[in-house]
């Protein structure tokens, strides 16, 4: 009785504790208020006995949950057998994996027709962030590479259009190619300096990378008209048929669902390739690759210019879609996003960075009901998604090739065995 | 027998401290050859400086391969040299713990194929063959080395002497001319010791040349041709097991020279340990 009255008596106590020092911490903002005007100063009382109460209530719910967590992991822990989850099973076994793809695909083709073009134009924006997800994951969760600029790429496509089409009239589909190789030439001029660096120098100096293309875009004027922006940008042409607004949000989003497809198929592709295991091997251990053959030049340049091609690719769509570009769209922050998408959805794997992409993109846009709340509802989803899941939603289930004897090994066996 | 390794004069200095002085070395076809010393004495920095990690500061390499003659290796890369034919394992185990064991020995086969980024996307026949070849030649390896049983099991899983011989099984997929092994036995059990030293036996019959760092000298005896004794990066002996064996220089090396000397030694090492 005593046993498991003490550690009770310990986590009160400590919860207790944490209360009062979250009392001590908000008690300038919660309790004081200061009317300068009036040159009085009110205490408000009872927001302390509300912020002590809460914070004591919610320590004990994270206390025991935790708890319970602790304890269902060590009971795991004793199973030990390699169990997938419901998620893996659906993604490893084709037989669910193709029908679900199939839905979400008749889905997808329906959707502009169900919802209305507001609906289409995010959804247009969720699903160019899910190329830009797949692309840093060739970057990032394939090749082990941090690149905190990739938005720089994304720039890249972006101005090319905007520039080629106002100066050159080209049109959209002409540049969509150009724009891909423009941003995978500019992938390997970024690779070229970072080839020694890994993990932190290199996410330094690629985030060094990124700002220096947003500030040349931002300050050269006669180049890219600085903060003012490229503004009517063609809209992308269709057979030469003038479309109305709605139209081509539709048409847009068409377009944008093929290219997510066409992104699935080509990184899957490389995932399963002699050059998918080379990245992955480079991932784990640098020296060991090297001693095996592989080239570490060339294969860290191929992951960055294969990742940053797809990024200028949705760079050109963007400036397509909004028909006005300006520096202020590739900051920092944008980076940020496409790489939280890669870590929240789970790292190095498809289904996870898609689920990411969305997760990311449209949640703030369905929890705008929060109105000012929004943007803290979303960060606390995020931190609470790292800490429950930190391989991210959808961890990898690694495919591994499988090997199976071929029929006449068996025979052998067969042979050789007498029963 | 012509010679598959010439090391020719080879120093490597390190500022102002000098870790190889003026090396020669000579491995012939179908040989086991061992490299000794006591710890420090150069015999890593040695297979760094051979096989492209470290680049020389004097001195050749010159390896005859895959139908090369004397093709020099210094100033090559790692990767370079791989592909040249020479390939090696490492004192610790750097083994790609997330692959399965069947994709790390495919790891090595990579320098001997060629499908790139479109092989890879179209998957055109070329490809699929080649990708089923370097399969099919892998499993054949994992066969040989024992560790079939393994084969899509993750290479993080297997027991330690399993994975040292997956190490040698992924080297010997990039199908090299002489495999360097550094320190195979190191941590190995007496029986996993002795599966490792058939397995080297067999290797050799098959006449693959070995060059071997190894501190078991049981092993070193039972195993090489020629040993080549290694001390503060000079070589001081080279020979037969029987004649290292009873070398006054090479006694003097590992177990030092008068009693206090010894004494001196002896503490030193048990305070490394």
């Amino acid at each position: 009785m005593m046993s498991s009255l003490v550690p009770l008596l310990q986590e009160t106590l400590r919860s207790l504790k944490v209360a009062l020092w979250f009392v001590f911490l908000t008690f300038p903002i919660m309790v004081i208020k200061v009317h300068p005007l009036e040159k009085s100063i009110e205490w408000r009382w009872q927001n302390m006995i509300f912020v002590g109460l809460g914070t004591f209530i919610l320590s004990i719910v994270a206390r025991i949950l935790m708890d319970q967590g602790k304890k269902r992991r060590k009971k795991r822990a004793l199973q030990h057998a390699q169990k997938y989850t419901l998620v893996q099973t659906i993604l490893r076994e084709p037989k669910y994996l193709y029908p679900l793809a199939f839905a979400t695909l008749a889905f997808g083709l329906v959707f502009p027709w169900i919802f209305s073009s507001y609906q289409t134009n995010i959804m247009i924006t969720a699903l160019m962030y899910v190329v830009l997800g797949l692309g840093l994951n060739i970057v990032v969760g394939l090749a082990g590479l941090l690149d905190l600029g990739y938005v720089a790429f994304y720039a890249v496509g972006a101005y090319s259009y905007a520039l080629l089409n106002t100066h050159f009239d080209l049109g959209f589909w002409v540049v969509l190619p150009l724009g891909a190789i423009l941003a995978a030439f500019f992938g390997i001029l970024l690779g070229f300096p970072v080839l020694r660096l890994r993990g932190d120098y290199l996410a330094i100096v690629t985030l060094g990378f990124g700002e220096i293309i947003r500030l040349i875009l931002e300050n050269w004027n006669e180049f890219s008209q600085g903060p003012s922006g490229i503004s009517n940008i063609d809209r992308p042409g269709f057979f030469g048929i003038e479309l109305t607004l709605d139209q081509s949000i539709t048409y847009l989003f068409y377009l944008m669902l093929l290219l997510v497809v066409f992104t699935i198929f080509v990184v899957n592709r490389l995932q399963d390739s002699r050059l998918g295991r080379a990245w992955v091997a480079l991932r784990e251990d640098e020296i060991a690759c090297q001693a095996m053959g592989i080239d570490k030049t060339k294969t860290k340049l191929t992951a960055f210019a294969l990742g940053a091609m797809w990024a200028g690719m949705v760079g050109v769509i963007f400036a397509a879609k909004t028909t006005f570009i300006n520096p202020a769209s590739f900051t920092f922050l944008e980076s940020a996003i496409i790489l939280a998408i890669v870590v929240i959805g789970g790292m190095g794997s498809v289904v996870g960075v898609i689920v990411g992409a969305f997760v990311l993109i449209l949640l703030p846009e369905y929890l705008r009901a929060l109105s000012e709340y929004r943007m803290l509802a979303f960060g606390a989803i995020m931190v609470l998604v790292m800490i429950y899941r930190p391989q991210g939603i959808i961890s990898t289930a690694k495919r591994h090739i499988q090997y199976k004897p071929k029929p006449d090994d068996k025979h052998k066996k067969q042979a050789a065995d007498p029963s | 027998m012509s010679a598959i390794l010439k090391v020719k004069n080879l120093s490597m200095r390190f500022g102002g401290v000098v870790a190889l002085n003026a090396l020669d070395l000579e491995i012939h076809e179908g040989e086991i050859v061992a490299l000794i010393g006591p710890n420090g004495a150069g015999k890593t920095t040695f297979f760094n400086c051979v096989t492209g990690i470290y680049k020389p500061t004097e001195g050749d390499v010159l390896l005859t391969a895959r139908g090369q003659e004397n093709i020099r290796l210094n100033g090559l890369k790692p990767n370079q040299v791989a592909s040249k034919g020479m390939a090696r394992t490492f004192q610790n185990i750097r083994l790609f713990q997330s692959m399965s064991v069947l994709e790390n020995v495919m790891i090595g086969r990579h320098c001997r194929t060629k499908a790139y980024i479109l092989g890879a996307i179209l998957r055109n026949k070329a490809t699929r063959d080649e990708e089923q070849e370097t399969i099919e030649k892998s499993y054949a390896i994992l066969k040989k080395i024992g560790l079939e049983k393994y084969v899509n099991e993750s290479a993080s899983n297997l027991p330690y002497g399993a994975q040292r011989r997956l190490e040698i099984a992924r080297a010997l997929a990039t199908e090299p001319s002489l495999l360097l092994l550094d320190e195979p036995a190191a941590g190995m059990n007496p029986q996993e010791t002795k599966e490792l030293e058939e397995l080297i036996l067999r290797l050799q019959q098959e006449g693959q040349a070995i060059l071997l760092i190894e501190h078991d000298m049981k092993l070193v005896m039972n195993l090489s041709h020629r040993i080549y004794v290694l001390d503060y990066g000079t070589l001081i002996a080279t020979g037969t097991p029987q004649e290292i064996r009873n070398n006054p220089a090479v006694i003097k090396a590992y177990l030092g020279e008068s009693d206090d000397d010894s004494q001196h030694r002896s503490h030193k090492e048990g305070a490394n340990a």
